[in-house]
């Protein structure tokens, strides 16, 4: 397996962009990603999206981004795994890097949820789940996370501002930057005084409706001398677990995700004590809890603990979630992935500004499909 | 969801009828050819009890475009007598019915219409269980 190198990145503030369109958005950030690494060219192109066909009854993404960026002629496929469908592309991209087939691929992530109402927004998240099953009933994503919401807070013991942590936090990280959909802090009382979505999950525990793309270039061994763009060393590790939560060993764990950062952190030759930084899948307040006690970053019941010690702050232990995460920087399904992974890097080679944490030296990202049953875990190690 | 589609898995939407691995005992919803927890090929088809009891209750409040006209409902978390957990949604409850724990049954209702051609989908719902 040959080394792979994050070579350049770009991305699109995250918002209601009226006036332009899901492939507009994903041209844009690409075009930054290969202006930030020099390339004009690549091997190969991926796309992550997840709703497309349904908002905008549009497939066949990879042919159209690869004509609208003036590169007919390069293979281009979209790559889908639910919320986790930009992680999916970055891991198909870094495939074919470290196969040696390819010497230099663009990653793009794309989503543009404001062309559908709220309802179908929730119809387009409902596809990650079994649509026999849960689709059928419509226990819809929010219902499953409250849920386990109220299993967690049985099992464990804990109050719902253990849970309702995790988004203060992702907001406080995410004040002032440029590319956040929501950059402003909200304060925990606020949180749980909000109205409910699906209780006991409250309206600010939830990420919000918006668009964006991020784009990443891919290079390996043999440019890496030849690209002068600061340069991160990537790792990626992917598994499955079962769909339905509750019909897990133990539904409070995402079993998924731990073998994921296992096999990460062994590939990489890491110990998971020196991670300097995590991107967390807060999709749900619940489901960052859940993350980082399955992942190992807390014990079994203790993350909102930890967060409430500071460990997760900018300044703390684990830098968590640095430019606001889902809840705050905003979650366009199919591109978070690649969001989160921009970020570290942006985190690794000192170009993060006022979020910027002390000279990190690896960074972890987390991105779930559906309730957990897809992981993708990415590593980048600053060179 | 097409007619065909919700018409091939009606026995478990209609009677909870579906399949129970021979080696592992793990359940599945709808005819599988593979165990989704051991991978043996063995099934034999099951009713599962219509009673149990409510583990966890949610409300929706922002439903999926097929369910708008129906919100807020119930989603619970119901362990069968057999301690099969299934999803389901919950009908009938008062407020002071609506508790973790509470006991309930399995009763045929209309889940959803299909546009105003379609067909009328129907399903379990569980409701509370009295005496």
């Amino acid at each position: 397996m040959g080394k792979i190198y994050v070579a350049g990145v770009g991305l699109t503030k995250i918002g209601e962009h009226w006036d332009r369109g899901l492939e507009q958005l994903m041209v844009e950030a690409a075009l930054k990603a290969l202006e930030d690494s020099g390339l004009t060219r690549v091997n190969s192109i991926y796309v992550g999206n997840m709703a497309g066909e349904f908002l905008q009854e549009q497939a066949h993404l990879g042919a159209i981004i690869a004509e609208d960026l003036g590169m007919v002629g390069t293979p281009a496929y979209r790559v889908e795994a639910a919320n986790a469908s930009g992680a999916a592309a970055i891991h198909a991209g870094a495939l074919e890097i470290a196969s040696g087939k390819a010497d230099a691929v663009l990653i793009v992530g794309g989503e543009k949820l404001s062309d559908g109402l709220a309802e179908e927004v929730s119809s387009a998240l409902l596809m990650g789940e079994r649509q026999e099953y849960e689709g059928f009933i419509g226990a819809d994503f929010y219902s499953i996370n409250a849920l386990l919401y109220k299993l967690y807070m049985k099992h464990y013991g804990v109050k719902d501002d253990m849970i309702a942590v995790f988004p203060m936090l992702s907001h406080k990280h995410a004040k002032g930057v440029a590319h956040a959909q929501y950059p402003f802090e909200v304060s925990l009382e606020k949180i749980l005084s909000s109205p409910y979505i699906s209780e006991p999950l409250r309206r600010f525990e939830v990420s919000g409706v918006g668009d964006g793309a991020a784009a990443i270039v891919l290079i390996g061994e043999k440019l890496k001398s030849k690209i002068k763009a600061p340069k991160t060393e990537l790792y990626i590790s992917s598994a499955t677990d079962f769909m339905t939560p509750f019909e897990r060993e133990d539904p409070l764990r995402f079993q998924s995700l731990g073998v994921a950062v296992n096999k990460v952190l062994d590939e990489a030759k890491v110990d998971r004590g020196d991670v300097d930084l995590i991107e967390v899948h807060d999709a749900t307040s619940i489901m960052a809890a859940i993350s980082l006690e399955s992942s190992g970053f807390a014990e079994p019941g203790e993350s909102g603990k930890l967060a409430i010690n500071g460990e997760f702050d900018l300044g703390g232990r684990l830098p968590y979630n640095t430019f606001g995460g889902l809840k705050a920087r905003g979650n366009p399904f199919g591109a978070t992935g690649v969001y989160q992974v921009v970020e570290l890097h942006l985190q690794l080679t000192g170009r993060a500004g006022k979020n910027q944490v002390d000279s990190p030296k690896v960074g972890m990202a987390q991105s779930l499909g559906g309730v957990g049953a897809t992981a993708i875990v990415t590593l980048l190690k600053a060179l | 969801m097409r007619v065909p589609r919700y018409w091939r898995n009606k026995l478990f939407r209609y009677r909870l009828v579906g399949w129970r691995c021979i080696n592992c005992g793990a359940f599945h919803h709808f005819k599988p050819l593979v165990c989704k927890r051991c991978g043996s090929r063995g099934f034999r088809e099951v009713e599962l009890p219509k009673t149990g009891k409510l583990l966890a209750y949610t409300v929706v409040k922002i439903a999926p475009a097929d369910f708008k006209d129906k919100a807020p409902y119930l989603i619970g978390l119901v362990e069968l007598d057999d301690g099969t957990r299934i999803l389901a949604q919950l009908t009938d409850f008062s407020q002071d019915e609506l508790k973790d724990g509470a006991r309930v049954e399995a009763v045929l209702r209309k889940i959803r219409e299909d546009g105003e051609s379609g067909i009328i989908e129907y399903g379990y719902k569980f409701r509370p269980l009295v005496g």
